[in-house]
C-alpha cells in the first residue's frame, strides 16, 4: 500500500509530512509518496533517524490513496490529521491551505 | 477560596523551574523522548493529534476572575485563542509548543494555578459538585476536604507511581452533581444521627472500556478519618492493582477480580494499621482551609425581583434561560447562573478568550468574583443577585454565551473525539453540534424536558458516554465512523451504567436514530413530568429498541 511518513516537530508539535529530499514539510501535498514496502522501510529508518535527532517525535507510517487524480489519506483519522479540526476549518493546515487537495471536506461537513 | 501561602507558592514555583530544565534538556536532546514522556505527563502535556496539548487542573472548579483572565491569555498569547472546558473540571488548550510550556506555566503559576497530575498515574484533579457552597440541599463544603486532598495527594510520594490514574470526587449536597460513583473514590458528605460530619465512601467507579458503578465501602467516615482511610485505600491499590495490563490496571478491576468483601477487609486493615499521629486530621487543619470558602457577605435580598418578573413577562428567551439557566441560591434573593458553553451548532465545552474576559468581567461585577467549571462543561456565576439576573444576561447574550439549554437535550457533553484526540475511533463533536441544531434551546428542547446526551470518541469513555440518559459511542467500523447508543445511564445518587440498545449507526443516521427515541419517549411518557430517565426506567429497552430498528427506517442493520 502506498504510504507517507508523518510527525510531530519535537518543539512545537506541529504535524509534518516527510518529503522527497528527506525533509519535513508542514504541507501534506508536498509529502513523498513510497510506492511499497521497501520504500517504506527505507523512508522510516530516515525517520527513526530524525528521531534519533530530535528533530520530530512520534513518526510513522500511513496509507495513501488516489481520489480524484490527487494522493490523499485513506484514513478519516489521517485526513483530520493532515487537514485540521473538521469542526474548526479556521485552524490547523486547512486555515492555511495546506489541507490534501480533496481533503476532509470528501468527508462530509461538521 | 483558597489561597496559595508560600509554600504552595515556592512549591509550584520549583515544580515549573523543574520543568523548564526537563525542557530545554528535551530540545537539546539531552533527554531523549522516551525519558522526557514520564515528566511531561505529570505537568498535564499529551501529544494529540494535531500537536501538544496542555491540560490545567481547575481544583473543583472554583477560580476567580483574575485567574480566568490568565486562561484567556494563555488562549492569546500561547494557543488558538480558546480553551476546552472538561468534564473533569480542566481546561485544555490544543496548540501550544513544546517550547512555550514551561512561560505558560510560570504564568499560570503567578496565578495560583498549575497542571500538576492531570495526568499520569497519580492521583488526578480532585472534582467536586460545581455548586459547591451555594446549593439550597447542601450538607457541608465539598472544598475544603478535596483542598485538603489535593495538598495531601500532590507529589505524594508513594503514590505518583500508581498502577493507573486515579481519581477522586466530593459531593456535598443530597443531589450528586459530581457523579461520584464514576471515580475510583467517591465521597459523599453526610452526617450521622448525632449531627457528625464524615462520608460515605465509594470505591471502584470508572467509565472506560470496562464500566462500573462505585461501591459502597463505608457508610459512615468521620471526617477525622478522611486522610487515614484514602490513604488506606490508594496503598491496598498500588500494592494489589494489575500492572501487568493497563487495561485491568484500575481499581475497579481490583475490586471486581477480589469481591467488594475482600477489598473491604483489606482496605479495613491497612486502615487499622496506619498512623493515627500523622493522618488524623486536625479540626484546627479543617477549620483553616474551610475558611478561605467561608460563603462572601451576600447583602441581604428580598426574595423576589419586579424587574425580572417584567422581563420575563415581555422576553421569552429571557424566560427560558430563566427556567432553564438558573437555580436557587442558599441565601433568599440571590441565583446560581449556569452560562452553557454549548451554543446550538459549536463545539461543546470550548470558550474563546474573549468569552473568557466576559465571564471573568460579570464574575467581579456581579457574582463576587467568583467562577465555576462544571463537569458538564458549562460555567458558572454562583453569587448573582437576582435584581441583577437581566444585566448579567444581556452581557451574556452579547457574547454568545446566553444559550438557555442548561440540563436540556442540547447541553450535550461531548469528548474531543477524533478531531483532536489521537485515541479516537470517530468523531463526537460534530454528532454533538448536529443533535443540538436538530432540537435547538426553544420550544422543542423545552418539550423533551431534561435529558443528558453524552458522547465519547472511543472506549475510553471520557465523554462519560456511559452515564448519559442517552450515551453515544463513537467506533471505527470498516473505515467509516458508526455510533453505539446506550439508553438509561444516569451519573447521579442513582448511578447506572447505560444499557446497549442494538447494532450502531452510521453518522449519517445517529441523530435521525436520537430523534426517534426522543419521539418514542414523548409518545409514552405519563404526563410531561416522566422525564426520558423515569421513563426508560418504567418500561426498559424494549419500546426504544422497536422504535429504532422494527419501525424506524433509519437503521443500519
Ligand atoms: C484528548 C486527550 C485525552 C486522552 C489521551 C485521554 C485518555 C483517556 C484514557 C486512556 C482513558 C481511559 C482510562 C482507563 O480506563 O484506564 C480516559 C478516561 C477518561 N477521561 Fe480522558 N482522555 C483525553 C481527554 C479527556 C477529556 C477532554 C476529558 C473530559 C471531557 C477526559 C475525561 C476522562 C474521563 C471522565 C474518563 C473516564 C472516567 C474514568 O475512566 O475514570 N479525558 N481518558
Ligand atoms: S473518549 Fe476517546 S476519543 Fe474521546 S477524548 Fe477520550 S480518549 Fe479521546
Amino acid at each position: 500500500m502506498p504510504d507517507v511518513i508523518t510527525a510531530n516537530r519535537l518543539a512545537d508539535g506541529v504535524v509534518v509530512f516527510q518529503t522527497a529530499d528527506g525533509a519535513w514539510s508542514e504541507d501534506f501535498n508536498r509529502a513523498t509518496v513510497c510506492s511499497d514496502a521497501v520504500a517504506t522501510k527505507a523512508a522510516l529508518a530516515r525517520a527513526a533517524d530524525d528521531m534519533t535527532r530530535n528533530l520530530v517525535v512520534d513518526a510513522y507510517a500511513f496509507a495513501v490513496e488516489t481520489r480524484n487524480g490527487h494522493v490523499v489519506p485513506k484514513a478519516l483519522r489521517e485526513a483530520i490529521r493532515a487537514a485540521g479540526p473538521t469542526v474548526r476549518r479556521d485552524l490547523g493546515k486547512q486555515a492555511h491551505g495546506l489541507a490534501p487537495h480533496s481533503g476532509p471536506a470528501a468527508f462530509g461537513e461538521a | 477560596m483558597y489561597h496559595y501561602d508560600d509554600f504552595d507558592q515556592a512549591f509550584v514555583a520549583a515544580r515549573v523551574a523543574q520543568f523548564r530544565d526537563q525542557v530545554a534538556r528535551r530540545l537539546s536532546g539531552e533527554l531523549t523522548e522516551e525519558q522526557f514522556r514520564p515528566h511531561r505527563l505529570m505537568n498535564g502535556l499529551y501529544l494529540q493529534l494535531h500537536s501538544y496539548m496542555l491540560r490545567v487542573a481547575v481544583p473543583y472548579g472554583t477560580l476567580n476572575a483574575r485567574q480566568m483572565r490568565k486562561l484567556a491569555d494563555i488562549a492569546r498569547a500561547y494557543d488558538r485563542g480558546y480553551g476546552h472546558f472538561t468534564t473533569r473540571q480542566n481546561i485544555q488548550y490544543n496548540w501550544p509548543a513544546l517550547k512555550h510550556v514551561p512561560d505558560i506555566l510560570a504564568e499560570l503559576a503567578a496565578v495560583e494555578m498549575h497542571a500538576i497530575q492531570t495526568s499520569g498515574n497519580c492521583i488526578r484533579n480532585v472534582t467536586a459538585d460545581h455548586f459547591a457552597g451555594v446549593a439550597h440541599d447542601e450538607i457541608a463544603d465539598p472544598r475544603p476536604y478535596a483542598e485538603i486532598l489535593r495538598q495531601w495527594s500532590s507529589l505524594h510520594p508513594e503514590f505518583s507511581f500508581l498502577p493507573r490514574k486515579f481519581k477522586i470526587a466530593v459531593n456535598g449536597a443530597a443531589h450528586d452533581r459530581a457523579v461520584i460513583q464514576a471515580h475510583d473514590i467517591g465521597l459523599q458528605i453526610v452526617r450521622d444521627e448525632a449531627g457528625e460530619l464524615g462520608f460515605t465512601v465509594y470505591v471502584g467507579g470508572g467509565l472506560g472500556r470496562s464500566p462500573f458503578i462505585g461501591r459502597k465501602v463505608r457508610e459512615f467516615l468521620p471526617e477525622r478519618d478522611l486522610l487515614g482511610y484514602v490513604e488506606a485505600i490508594l496503598r491496598v491499590y498500588n500494592l494489589e492493582g494489575r500492572r501487568d495490563n493497563k487495561f485491568k490496571a484500575r481499581i475497579k478491576i481490583l475490586l471486581h477480580e477480589k469481591t467488594l468483601e475482600t477489598l473491604k477487609d483489606e482496605i479495613e486493615a491497612e486502615f487499622a494499621e496506619r498512623d493515627a499521629t500523622l493522618l488524623d486530621l486536625p479540626q484546627s487543619e479543617v477549620a483553616r482551609v474551610a475558611a478561605f470558602f467561608a460563603p462572601p457577605a451576600l447583602e441581604p435580598k428580598k426574595p423576589g425581583s419586579d424587574r425580572v418578573e417584567r422581563r420575563k413577562g415581555k422576553d421569552a428567551r429571557f424566560a427560558s434561560f430563566f427556567a432553564a439557566n438558573v437555580t436557587a441560591h442558599k441565601q433568599p434573593g440571590y441565583v446560581v447562573v449556569t452560562v452553557s458553553l454549548k451554543p446550538i451548532g459549536a463545539p461543546p465545552g470550548d470558550a474563546s478568550a474573549d468569552q473568557m474576559d466576559a465571564v471573568a468581567d460579570l464574575a467581579e461585577d456581579y457574582s463576587h468574583d467568583e467562577i465555576r467549571v462544571s463537569h458538564e462543561q458549562n460555567l458558572i456565576l454562583p453569587h448573582v443577585a437576582l435584581d441583577d439576573l437581566p444585566a448579567v444576561y444581556d452581557r451574556l447574550a452579547s457574547v454568545g454565551l446566553a444559550t438557555p439549554n442548561a440540563g436540556q437535550i442540547s447541553d450535550i457533553i461531548a469528548c474531543p473525539g477524533l478531531d483532536y484526540c489521537t485515541l479516537a475511533t470517530a468523531r463526537s463533536i460534530p454528532v454533538a453540534e448536529r443533535i443540538a441544531q436538530k432540537f435547538g434551546d426553544g420550544a422543542k428542547a423545552k418539550a423533551v424536558g431534561p435529558l443528558k446526551i453524552k458522547i465519547s470518541g472511543c472506549i475510553n469513555a471520557c465523554g462519560h458516554h456511559h452515564v448519559g440518559h442517552i450515551g453515544i459511542l463513537g467506533l471505527e467500523r470498516a473505515g467509516e465512523e458508526t455510533y453505539q447508543i446506550t439508553l438509561g445511564g444516569s451519573g447521579d445518587e442513582t448511578a447506572a451504567i447505560g444499557q446497549i440498545v442494538g447494532p450502531g449507526f452510521s453518522s449519517e443516521n445517529v441523530v435521525g436514530a436520537v430523534e426517534t427515541l426522543v419521539e418514542t419517549y414523548m409518545g409514552l411518557r405519563t404526563s410531561e413530568a416522566e422525564t426520558f430517565l423515569d421513563a426508560f426506567r418504567r418500561v426498559g429497552l424494549a419500546p426504544f429498541k422497536e422504535a429504532l430498528y422494527e419501525r424506524s427506517a433509519g437503521s443500519d442493520i
